[in-house]
């Protein structure tokens, strides 16, 4: 008897229009003691289609690190500096006072200026005055709120940047459906950038924010795709037998660490994306996966259950003697970085509960920093404050953000089906 | 005659992600000479985002449950030919006893038809990170495909993907979900 296998190709063109809402609503659930008060007086504009304080405002109040006062308990709400009168700012117990103004500059630009005031020493600290397009504004505003974070805590904001993560849409029936997003800092703007019926995986940014590496099943056998952000061109760049995983990008940007399990066990091989060379790494008949590199492109961290349960070990990047590094924990995986390379975050298990925990690289004391039962997936923020990460409780599934002690914490939450897999862009 | 359709669609859209041009210039003039300042205009720029185009991909495909379509004895829920689950325990790929008769019967199924090919789809339970869940995934089908050849089954006809935990049989954050969900599943291939 024969049979047939009938295949339908369907190509179908669609243009994605980009919208303004809010993929992720982010609130804070913790913030630092010692808050600084801020205020931000809504700035002067002439309809323009953002509301520029207000998303600074939000971006600050975020962060935790700052206390934003309330527009109705403002005692004035002056939009230019000769308006300020430092003494009503000191009685309202703020230390710092953000002035600014928005026109229309015609042909859909607008002038943006801004002030950045110490109230108690009656003195400005910054001054800017910027020109964006209709379209560009929430960027902007973005980007001032890095400058006055920058400012205040002497660490870089990360408000401009982006966020990469997995969705699932209908995840509790068959037409289920896979997306890898991306998405501004604060969740707005979010674009889908692959869609399959079959799962998407561990999306991972190149160093220079232009293209995501990920893993699909969309040919039913996992392969590692790169996709250039702004083109959307992808090329697939493995596609062994077995397992095609966890790709993560060397510093440099030139390779890519992996798992393939085409010689048996999972192990960590590099590939370099220039000449397609392929190195293999480790080579126990144990799981070795889930590599991530130090930030100065040496060491290799990765998991492995070689010791009987998953734990962290790390090789230099050219191989060589591969050495365990936590002991402490019945379950260590996921491991990666913090941008100046002196803790590693990691998936912490301890039989029950699966938490974040970060590993100080001096003296390997291990931080438990959340308190879910099912985190997963840390990523650091680009300036390292932050760690995003993936969550569940009672059945949704959400992202959540701590910071590196533990005092920050965020939610945020996905409007729609499931989401996964957080990964914070340069 | 036996008809399997396989439907591949793939979308593309446009999408728009990329730098346009800074547009920020410097001033020095902004400061009002009433105040003091501790630091004047400063340069500034926004990179520009979402301009441009691409595209991207989605595969659709589904063979359902082929293996129902063999024959009677994969529907009897008295023949071991009709249980194409084997599950399996926490953090462990090793085939629980239970299954032998299971893996034995498709084993012996296999080798009685050599044109039949099979996937074993490797899955885990949710708890974990899912890198790792997908090399256990894959370690639990590779145990399955080992018992099979050791009863002579030509690895030819024996195909191995995992999932993880990417693709639960059930939902749940709970140890009646997760055991549901560490499992292999046995998927016959249209000849």
């Amino acid at each position: 008897m024969s049979f047939f296998n009938k295949v339908l190709f369907l190509i179908a063109f669609s243009l994605f229009v980009q919208n303004s809402h809010a993929a992720l609503t982010i609130e804070i659930s913790e913030g630092v003691s010692s808050a600084l008060p801020v205020a931000i007086v809504p700035f002067s504009s002439t309809g323009a289609p953002v509301n520029i304080s207000a998303v600074v405002n939000a971006d600050l109040e975020r962060s935790g690190y700052f206390k934003m006062m309330a527009e109705q308990a403002m005692p004035s709400k002056p939009n230019a500096a000769s308006a300020v009168n430092f003494n009503e700012w000191q009685a309202a117990s703020q230390n710092y006072l953000v002035i600014g103004q928005l026109a229309d500059a015609g042909g859909g630009q607008y002038n943006i200026q801004f002030q950045l005031f110490d109230v108690y020493k009656s003195g400005q600290l910054l001054g800017y005055r910027m020109t964006s397009t209709a379209a560009d504004l929430r960027k902007t505003a973005h980007h001032i709120s890095d400058l006055i974070f920058e400012k205040l805590t002497g660490k870089k904001g990360v408000f401009s940047g982006r966020i990469a993560y997995i969705t699932t849409t209908n995840p509790a029936s068959k037409q289920q459906s896979h997306q890898l997003q991306v998405a501004d800092a604060d969740g707005f703007n979010p674009q889908t950038i692959a869609t399959s019926v079959e799962p998407l995986m561990s999306p991972s940014w190149s160093p220079d924010g232009k293209k995501i590496a990920y893993v699909s099943f969309e040919r039913k056998t996992a392969a590692i795709y790169v996709q250039t952000l702004a083109s959307g061109e992808r090329a697939r760049v493995a596609e062994f037998p077995g397992i095609n995983g966890a790709p993560a990008w060397s510093p440099d940007g030139t390779r890519l660490a992996l798992t393939l399990s085409k010689d048996g066990s999972p192990d960590i091989f590099i590939l370099n994306l220039s000449t397609h060379a392929l190195t293999k790494l480790t080579r126990s008949f144990s799981i070795d996966t889930e590599p991530s590199w130090s930030p100065d492109g040496n060491s290799i961290v990765f998991t492995s259950d070689r010791g009987g349960k998953p734990q962290i070990y790390i090789v230099s990047s050219q191989g060589g003697e591969e050495k365990r590094l936590t002991f402490s924990g019945s379950y260590n995986a996921r491991a990666s970085f913090s941008p100046d390379g002196r803790n590693l975050v990691m998936v912490h298990g301890n039989g029950n509960d699966y938490r974040i925990a970060v590993m100080d690289m001096s003296n390997k004391s291990i931080n438990v920093l959340t308190s879910g039962r099912s985190d997963e997936s840390p990523s650091f923020a680009p300036n390292g404050s932050m760690i995003l990460y993936a969550s569940k409780k009672g059945g949704t599934a959400f992202l959540s953000a701590v910071s590196i002690d533990g005092k920050i914490q965020q939610r945020l939450l996905f409007n729609s089906g499931e989401v996964r897999e957080p990964s914070w862009g340069p | 005659m036996k008809l399997n359709k396989t439907i591949i669609a793939l979308a593309i859209s446009a999408l728009v992600l990329s730098a346009c041009s800074d547009t920020d210039e410097k001033d020095t003039s902004l400061l009002d000479g009433n105040l003091n300042a501790n630091s004047g205009i400063n340069d500034a720029s926004t990179s520009g985002l979402n301009k441009g185009y691409g595209m991207n991909g989605s595969a659709m495909s589904g063979n359902g449950d082929y293996a129902s379509t063999l024959g009677p004895e994969f529907n009897d829920p008295n023949n071991p030919l009709s249980k194409r689950t084997i599950y399996f325990m926490l953090d462990s790929s090793e085939v629980m006893p239970d299954f032998i008769n299971v893996i034995s019967a498709h084993s012996q199924y296999l080798i009685a038809n050599p044109a039949q090919h099979i996937t074993l789809e490797g899955n885990g339970d949710e708890r974990g990170s899912r890198e790792y869940n997908i090399a256990l995934g894959e370690q639990r089908a590779k145990s399955v495909a080992s018992l099979m050849k050791a009863r002579g089954v030509s690895e030819s006809q024996l195909n191995i993907v995992s999932y993880g935990e990417e693709k639960p049989a059930v939902l749940g954050n709970n140890e009646a979900a997760w055991e549901k969900n560490r499992r292999v599943e046995v998927a016959y291939q249209p000849r």
